[in-house]
């Protein structure tokens, strides 16, 4: 397939009164058309960061350097005047809250609209007659309708469907989607993902799922991007990382996981709390948490490096990762 | 519902409606929140909640506590109304019945120590206790629930979201309560997190004997936690039944429906399975579909789910489900007539 996007040597900083803090450090990895990559990580693994980093929407005090490179254009560092040649037209993203992420005061349509206005050209009429199309094709009931409600108008699911079809417009190569079914209920979120699906294979958009929910990741992506305290630490494809993963923290997860079809008396989570960006363990970020360290583990920091067959982990421990023994 | 001699609490015909004022001079719409809800929990057992938002599930569990009065109905506690209680009387009973929130760090004075907050309830309830005792007791309490007690001077905003939530669970349990209501206690917290509160409250309950009410809309934690799960829709009961029935073999469209909209965290499995996404959304509760609420949204639905509304029967063992086809859900999809 087709790659999309090369990120290269990413990192992102933020500048602190006295300090910085290293949000996303050495992440590199690449996107191609079609394809579902999930990236999966608690707070502060820096998952959501390093992907407004490639968009340009850093806060203020954040830095970003490396690459990411869509075809032969690097979109770090972009003046921001240049990144919305792009931003919207070629790479979009959506996050959680839709209702933060559209304009209260104005209508569906007009926020729609604007997009095909100003990315493609389009006449006015011709825009909101593509934007109503576009509404009916992510599920909206009633498309013509809806587009004349304001967000507050509409629910939750609806809202993001909006949010989606906005970001669908310009028929993106990349679509980022940040938690995008974290807030809305099991029904819709079944429904919202089924969308996603049929996205990356109708349109062949390119789609990176940022999630905590490995429930989510599993029906979706195809490949998975584990991150913790600002690095990838594995990864692989969804397949290898669910069945046989490699690093103690994606066991981890697995474990901490509540599944449905069977009931055990009690989850294996990993123990301790997730580090703080300002002060990282020294050696493995993971060291304190895991329970297949050794000392190296706490002198030495493991590179991500590859274990053959296109996966990669970045954990110095070589033996059997058995149930049981996270503790 | 039968009510045997170990019954903690039963809930009888309970209903609650919110007024909605949509205007200056328009006449305030009635939302119904609860409608006819009775069952009955026992002694040490976790009856789980579910439901989409705006079913009704945190409004139920605030009426059972009393902290929003049902409009009709009885809340009994071991025989006891506890809606006709004076007011304080009942705030002497919450000794008795605790809850635990959701959003663990709004839901804590961030002007008091933690020490403070977690012997809170005993300086109103417990007014004998010196203040030594008082210490004595939110010492070992932080102890049972996993903080350390020289964090007793700290302040909320220096905790994380996980030891917030041990800190409310601890307030929770200060007054040796034997019942709590936990409204989404995880929800809010990191995937690794979550599972070590989940162990923390089920290790809780065998050490002080306690009976919980599970609120979630997450299912896979609900199934976890639950001896017994009771699903709402719109309001009003839909099915209850034991948490291995209710997953292994579901009766109500809605439950079926909901079951299989949960991601598993199991890719092949995920793969393999078809979803069978429910149409739509929640209706407004505002403007309630006749009949049976769920027809709207229901592939099994005919015409008389639209003229009467399903009684709540007795199925089985101690099973309820509110449903005119429950018996006919299990004819394979090609059979079903498109209502």
């Amino acid at each position: 397939m087709k790659e999309v996007l090369n990120v290269q040597d990413m990192s992102v900083t933020f500048a602190l009164h006295k300090s910085e803090v290293h949000a996303v450090r050495d992440l590199n990895f690449t996107l191609s058309q079609g394809e579902t990559l999930a990236v999966v990580g608690e707070s502060g693994s820096g998952k959501s960061q390093a992907f407004l980093a490639i968009m340009g929407l850093l806060a203020k005090n954040g830095r970003a350097g490396g690459r990411a490179l869509m075809g032969d254009i690097n979109l770090i560092g972009m003046e921001p005047g240049q990144l919305d040649r792009y931003r919207g037209k070629d790479i979009a993203m959506i996050f959680q809250d839709p209702m933060t992420s559209l304009n209260p005061s104005l209508r569906i349509r007009t926020q729609l609209a604007e997009v095909l206005v100003k990315h493609r050209g389009f006449d006015k009429e011709k825009a909101v007659l593509a934007a109503v199309e576009m509404l009916e094709r992510v599920g909206i009931p009633e498309p013509a309708k809806r587009a004349n409600a304001f967000p507050h108008e509409l629910s939750g699911g609806m809202r993001q469907r909006v949010m989606i079809a906005m970001a669908l417009l310009c028929q993106p190569k990349i679509l980022i989607a940040d938690e995008p079914t974290t807030a809305l209920d099991v029904t819709v979120q079944a429904q919202m993902l089924d969308l996603f699906k049929s996205l990356t294979e109708d349109f062949g958009t390119a789609l990176v799922l940022i999630t905590h929910d490995l429930g989510v990741v599993a029906g979706v992506a195809d490949r998975m991007m584990v991150m913790y305290g600002g690095r990838a630490v594995e990864k692989g494809t969804v397949d290898d990382l669910f069945y046989d993963p490699r690093h103690p923290y994606t066991l981890g997860l697995l474990h901490s996981t509540p599944h449905i079809a069977h009931r055990a008396a009690r989850l294996d989570p990993i123990q301790g709390l997730p580090p703080s960006l300002e002060h990282l363990p020294k050696g493995c970020s993971f060291n304190p948490r895991c329970a297949f360290r050794f000392e190296r583990c706490l002198a030495e920091r493991p590179p991500l490096a590859s274990i053959g067959e296109g996966r990669e982990k970045a954990c110095f421990y070589e033996g059997d990762l058995s149930y049981g023994k996270v503790a | 519902m039968a009510k045997s001699a170990d019954t903690l609490l039963e809930i009888r015909d309970l209903k609650k409606s919110f007024s909605i004022t949509t205007g200056l001079f328009s006449k305030p719409l009635e939302l119904k929140a609860l409608q006819d809800i009775s069952f009955s929990i026992r002694k040490g057992e976790t009856l789980g909640i579910v439901g989409e938002s705006g079913c009704g599930k945190s409004t139920l569990g605030r009426c059972i506590l009393q902290l929003i009065s049902p409009d009709e109905g009885q809340v009994l506690w071991l025989g006891q109304d506890l809606t006709r209680l004076p007011a304080e009387e009942m705030r002497r009973r919450r000794q008795d019945l605790q809850i635990i929130f959701q959003d663990p760090l709004a839901s804590l004075n961030p002007r008091m120590t933690v020490g403070e907050i977690i012997a809170d309830p005993l300086r109103t309830l417990r007014p004998e206790l010196s203040r030594e005792q008082r210490r004595a007791r939110v010492v070992k309490m932080m102890e049972a629930v996993g903080l350390l007690p020289e964090m007793i001077n700290r302040y909320p905003h220096e905790f994380s979201g996980g030891q917030a939530q041990r800190i409310g669970i601890a307030r929770a349990l200060i007054t040796e309560p034997k019942l709590i209501v936990c409204d989404e206690p995880v929800s809010a917290l990191d995937v690794s997190i979550q599972a070590q509160i989940l162990n923390l409250l089920a290790d809780l309950k065998d050490q002080f004997g306690l009976t919980l009410i599970f609120i979630s809309h997450n299912l896979s934690v609900v199934r976890h936690v639950s001896d017994r799960i009771l699903v709402l829709y719109l309001g009003r009961i839909v099915e209850l039944a034991a948490g291995d029935e209710i997953y292994e073999e579901p009766k109500h469209p809605y439950t079926k429906a909901l079951l299989t909209a949960v991601p598993i965290p199991d890719p092949k499995l995920a793969r393999q399975r078809s979803i069978d996404a429910l149409r739509g959304e929640i209706p407004s509760p505002i403007n309630q579909p006749s009949g049976c609420t769920f027809r709207t949204r229901c592939r099994y639905a005919k015409p008389i789910c639209a003229e009467h509304r399903p009684a709540l029967e007795t199925i089985g063992n101690e099973r309820l489900v509110a449903c005119h086809r429950w018996q006919e859900t299990e004819v394979p999809e090609e059979a079903v007539l498109e209502a």
